[in-house]
């Protein structure tokens, strides 16, 4: 079969623009092995002579690495758990339940969504003082700790499955919490890691609210770590430590998003229908 | 819906199962609620409430609207929100309408597809704050990778991070490479959607593809376009944590946008007043969208 001219040419602009696009994190990937001697006086900015671990042995001593993924691995599965908890719930009583005052509620929970927590990061901290819990890895989490967005995710799956299997699980005795687990559970599997997916990867970048609420090593995550790392660095001789550490942050969420790509992709996908 | 207790039951007896069934509802609600309320409603009229009030002395006083006039008095409140509205207007058709053209061409099951698409999708899964430290090193003045490629062809760049007049734009192209991935991603979501027998039938009747464009796909896509362009307008205002390690919002401000000023004032300026009143505006500004986008666009919107 012959191929339209018309596919060529445009075909060859996307591949050329997706270049285009992965050249920043080729070159970070290449500056991170090249030694400090070498980054400024290259001409061609992707060569590498002498290829090196040191920038990411310097990193890695610089940087409590990890104490900051430890840190960061307790907040995001904190924020995810507790997540899955409650939007089951939240989702159960939208989908299945007729109580008074449904459509004000719902309403409610949408203003989550209008004022997302990242702009409350003023009175949140206000709020974080009144309770005592500045420089804690519970301030990072609380807020996140109610997801509207997930409720209207998982509500919209629980609404798609069949009532007769939830009174079918009932005469045969189930209580509301063994009829959610066996029945809704594994049926809504597929919007379950959707929404943990989204969950993970923006509560694992999210950097303004850490920064605001933590002070010390001891809570700071990943994101706020590198930040005040890179600051201290302006010279281009360090940028090999800095990229170094920088690839040491990306690198566990890009590892996991190559491995589980499709996934991933659908996620983000079905994350956006209505 | 079905209501799978009651039915069998006499009148008083489903009256009080009823009552039950509403208090356990509320209870399915309450762990939301609960954080919901310490965490977004409470906080939005604390906000309000000190954006009337100053704290001169430790105590605070009503003063009215005299805070919002000494921020609509100051200059750069001004140049925070013109940098704000330009970034807006220049990242989102742009990084609409170049997810589209992508989507519609990495679209198909085909060899390399897979990779052109981890190519344009991998910016949304690294932190905002790593992409800073990246792109703080394209940028750099003459050891950058951007101008060590301008060199190649002759070119003496300017200073990209440095130079007011130059700052903003070098924001708006690092916003439209994050942004496109994510953007395409909803755009393959709704291609998936179309449906297969018009162009089956265009293909038949020899329309051309530039014309099947106009006519067809993009038209039918426009749900997903009103979509994308409620999340990107509001990106807009919620993406400013690069500006913490690229420019601090400077050089004198011409790159600094509303959030980064509420942080800037909480936090640096210790001006609680200033911060009250950004934040509403912020807030302000959000409603306006998502109301925007309920009344009007979502009666357009048919998934």
């Amino acid at each position: 079969m012959r191929v339209e001219p018309y596919k060529i040419v445009n075909r060859s602009l996307v591949t050329l623009l997706a270049i285009i696009f992965i050249f920043p994190l080729i070159w970070t990937v290449i500056t991170s092995f090249t030694p400090g001697s070498e980054i400024i006086t290259r001409s061609n900015p992707f060569a590498v002579q002498h290829p090196t671990l040191d920038n990411y042995k310097a990193a890695w001593e610089k940087v409590p690495f990890l104490l900051y993924y430890s840190n960061t691995i307790i907040i995001v599965l904190g924020i995810l758990v507790v997540q899955l908890f409650t939007i089951t719930l939240a989702s159960y009583a939208f989908a299945r339940l007729n109580f008074f005052g449904q459509g004000f509620f719902f309403i409610l929970f949408l203003v989550q969504i209008m004022i997302p927590p990242e702009v409350l990061i003023f009175p949140n901290y206000m709020v974080m003082k009144e309770l005592g819990l500045l420089d804690t890895k519970m301030a990072i989490m609380l807020p996140y700790w109610a997801s509207a967005f997930g409720v209207f995710l998982l509500r919209q799956t629980f609404k798609q499955i069949p009532f007769e299997l939830d009174e079918a699980s009932r005469v045969d005795g189930c209580k509301w919490w063994q009829t959610l687990w066996h029945v809704y559970l594994p049926s809504a599997r597929p919007t379950y890691v959707s929404f943990a997916l989204v969950s993970i990867s923006t509560h694992w970048n999210n950097f303004m609210w850490p920064l605001i609420v933590t002070n010390s090593v001891e809570s700071r995550p990943l994101t706020v770590g590198i930040a005040i790392f890179a600051q201290t660095f302006e010279t281009g001789v360090q940028w090999g430590t800095v990229t170094a550490a920088t690839m040491l942050v990306i690198l566990p969420l890009l590892l996991v998003f190559l491995i589980f790509q499709r996934q991933f992709v659908e996620s983000f996908m079905h994350s956006g229908i209505k | 819906m079905a209501q799978p207790l009651s039915g069998s039951y006499g009148g008083s007896a489903r009256r009080r199962i009823n009552w039950k069934k509403q208090a356990f509802a509320y209870a399915l609600l309450l762990p939301s609620l609960i954080f919901l309320t310490l965490f977004t409603y409470y906080p939005t009229l604390k906000t309000i409430w000190y954006s009337f009030h100053s704290s001169g002395f430790g105590a605070k006083s009503f003063v009215g609207f005299d805070q919002y006039t000494r921020m609509f008095d100051n200059e750069v409140f001004w140049k925070v929100l013109k940098n704000n509205l330009f970034l807006m207007i220049m990242t989102v058709p742009t990084s609409i309408l170049l997810a589209m053209y992508v989507a519609i061409w990495v679209n198909e099951r085909m060899k390399g597809n897979g990779f052109l698409r981890t190519a344009f999708f991998h910016p949304n899964v690294i932190p905002m704050i790593a992409i800073a430290n990246i792109w703080l090193f394209i940028y750099t003045p003459d050891y950058g990778l951007l101008d060590k490629f301008l060199e190649i062809i002759g070119v003496n760049g300017p200073n990209w991070l440095g130079d007011s007049r130059v700052v903003m734009w070098s924001m708006v192209i690092m916003i439209i490479w994050k942004e496109v991935g994510f953007f395409m991603v909803f755009y393959l979501a709704g291609l998936q959607n179309l449906p297969t027998e018009i162009y089956e039938a265009a293909k038949l009747e020899g329309i051309k593809p530039l014309k099947l464009f106009i006519k067809i796909t993009f038209p039918l896509l426009m749900p997903t376009t009103l979509f994308c362009m409620i999340i990107a307008t509001t990106n807009s205002f919620k993406l400013v944590d690069h500006l913490y390690i690229m420019t601090k919002g400077g050089p004198n401000n011409a790159s600094n946008l509303l959030l980064y000023h509420i942080y800037e004032n909480a936090f640096s300026f210790w001006d609680t007043g200033a911060a009250a009143v950004l934040t509403v505006v912020l807030l302000f500004i959000l409603l306006s969208i998502s109301i925007f986008n309920y009344a009007y666009l979502d009666k357009r919107i048919h998934y």
